[in-house]
């Protein structure tokens, strides 16, 4: 171990230590109101999110609370399709993705800092310059089947949809609408410096190859079944996904990743590695249409995106030929 | 390569002629372990994975007793063999094993984590119903409960190195006493099965 790896596992125990204080107080508040109304689990209380800041934060009910009736039945399915979106609704998952709903939103959508679905849920209807009009929640999620998921949107009103929009409104019990809720999205994250491939690269096999692979196509278990999701290549999101802004990477990156260790990298290693992982090739945005100049001018004219770019002599947006569900290691 | 490669199941059955004695001694006649001792399960793990830890063994970054002087005495060739002869075993069925709990308290933290204490769920690495996931991450289903209490103790007591990233050191300091008996009887009432082909990478 070189020292600064050890540093960063000091630092990460350090945290640990004294997110422990945190939860500890937490912990007794829960067992106090174990057997009280939901609406008091809800009193936001000061929580440590990530190891790395500290706001008060709306606390979504506890899963014990979900009503024990017809509602409760169709909150718990969205649950269910949250963690296990490929099983339960195969139809709009893309056929070689190996991600979940909950691949994006840590803790079942309920992790402040991993853009949680009670914060989302409280932001919408809202006007977004992505697709240039007022989307309803439903529309939001649409949007997370055809470009996260790399597969089609659900038709307004499908069940699918319904049981997500449940489990969210469910989630937001008590939180007041307001799109500036604490926690909302991925904390913005700062970078001296301009990404750099070569520095994301080395962040990327000291941190993150363990789980997502050399490759960045993720890992299946002992069954084959997926576990851990592609960040790039025919089984990750497409080029239509905030996943695919290094802006929203490296939120994310910095808030939650590795698992158990958010806060652990520097604004500046989350920002590389962001970049270095948005510099592979993932499916075509499905607004393709047909020039990836112009594609890019109309829907990725931005920095902070890649598509369009000719990263290590490859022009990016040229897109993946989707291959056959759960082949392995695919390139570009 | 050696020509004359190790042969995993002799020194499973037998051990080998510089003493190291037969596996089978302590983990069972199929690498079924012996749970209520805490010898582990060995059958059906990951090959990469058994192989590293017979390494961390002999190079101390497993502290233990009984496994040191038999990992320093097989050599590299008969530690991957050994290896690979345990991976290849089929875990024999246990009717007695039912589908654990889902509504116990170790089903919980194992399912879904404590992420007020930034604390993931076990299954996020180890795989849905702890079935592992390539070398880094060893089935934990039907593992021996005594034998994944011993190892989280080992981590929180330093003697058993933290692993890659760290990450199993940071994870069992935030665990009670309570956790660690509750996430270990979880697992080892799971059946371990690998009757379906392997995972990669």
């Amino acid at each position: 171990m070189n020292l600064r790896s050890s540093v960063i596992l000091v630092t990460a125990i350090l945290i640990a230590a004294a997110t422990g204080i945190v939860v500890v107080a937490q912990d007794h508040t829960h067992e106090k109101s174990a057997s009280s109304t939901q609406a008091q689990n809800n009193i936001p209380s000061s929580s440590v999110t990530a190891g790395f800041t500290s706001q008060t934060l709306f606390q979504p009910p506890a899963e014990r609370n979900m009503p024990d009736d017809e509602f409760g039945k169709t909150i718990k399915h969205g649950q269910e399709i949250f963690e296990n979106t490929k099983n339960i609704a195969p139809q709009y998952v893309g056929n070689a993705s190996n991600l979940r709903c909950s691949s994006c939103h840590l803790d079942a959508g309920r992790l402040a800092n991993s853009a949680p679905l009670w914060a989302a849920y409280v932001s919408y209807p809202s006007y977004r310059s992505k697709n240039k009009h007022v989307n309803t929640y439903a529309e939001r999620l649409q949007g997370c089947f055809k470009y996260s998921m790399n597969g089609k949107a659900p038709p307004l009103g499908d069940p699918v949809l319904v049981a997500l929009e449940s489990y969210s409104y469910w989630l937001a019990s008590g939180a007041p609408i307001d799109p500036k809720i604490p926690g909302r999205g991925y904390p913005p994250v700062s970078h001296p410096l301009a990404g750099d491939y070569r520095r994301g690269q080395q962040v990327y096999e000291q941190h993150c190859a363990l789980c997502h692979g050399a490759d960045g196509a993720g890992q299946t278990d002992a069954r084959n079944q997926a576990n851990f999701p592609a960040l790039w290549g025919a089984k990750s999101f497409n080029w239509g996904a905030g996943m695919s802004s290094i802006k929203n990477a490296a939120g994310f990156i910095k808030a939650n990743m590795p698992l158990g260790l958010g806060g652990s990298l520097s604004d500046q290693e989350a920002w590389d590695v962001a970049t270095f992982m948005d510099s592979h090739e993932r499916p075509q945005d499905p607004r393709f249409n047909g020039s990836i100049a112009q594609t890019r001018a109309q829907h990725h004219d931005s920095a902070d995106e890649l598509y369009g770019v000719v990263v290590n002599g490859h022009l990016l947006g040229q897109g993946i030929v989707a291959a056959k569900p759960d082949s392995g290691g695919e390139k570009q | 390569m050696n020509l004359a490669r190790a042969d995993g199941a002799a020194i499973a059955l037998r051990g080998n002629k510089r003493g190291v004695p037969a596996c089978i001694s302590c983990h069972g006649a199929h690498g079924e372990g012996m749970p209520a001792n805490g010898y582990p399960r060995l059958a059906g793990l990951n090959a990469g994975y058994l192989e590293t830890q017979l390494e961390a063994f002999a190079n101390g970054q497993r502290v233990n007793a009984m496994m040191a002087p038999v990992a320093q005495t097989l050599n590299a060739d008969e530690r991957a063999a050994v290896a690979k002869y345990y991976a290849a075993l089929n875990n024999p069925p246990d009717p007695k094993k039912m589908l654990a709990p889902t509504d116990s308290a170790g089903a919980r933290l194992a399912t879904q984590g404590r992420w007020s204490q930034n604390l993931p769920a076990c299954t996020q690495c180890h795989g849905a119903m702890g079935v592992g996931v390539g070398a880094s991450f060893p089935a934990l289903a039907g593992q021996s409960s005594l034998y994944i209490e011993n190892q989280l103790r080992a981590w929180q007591q330093a003697t058993r190195a933290p692993g890659p990233l760290g990450l199993m050191k940071v994870i069992a300091s935030k665990l009670s006493a309570a956790d660690i008996q509750e996430l270990a009887a979880y697992f080892s009432a799971l059946p371990a099965n690998n009757s379906t082909r392997k995972g990669s990478p």
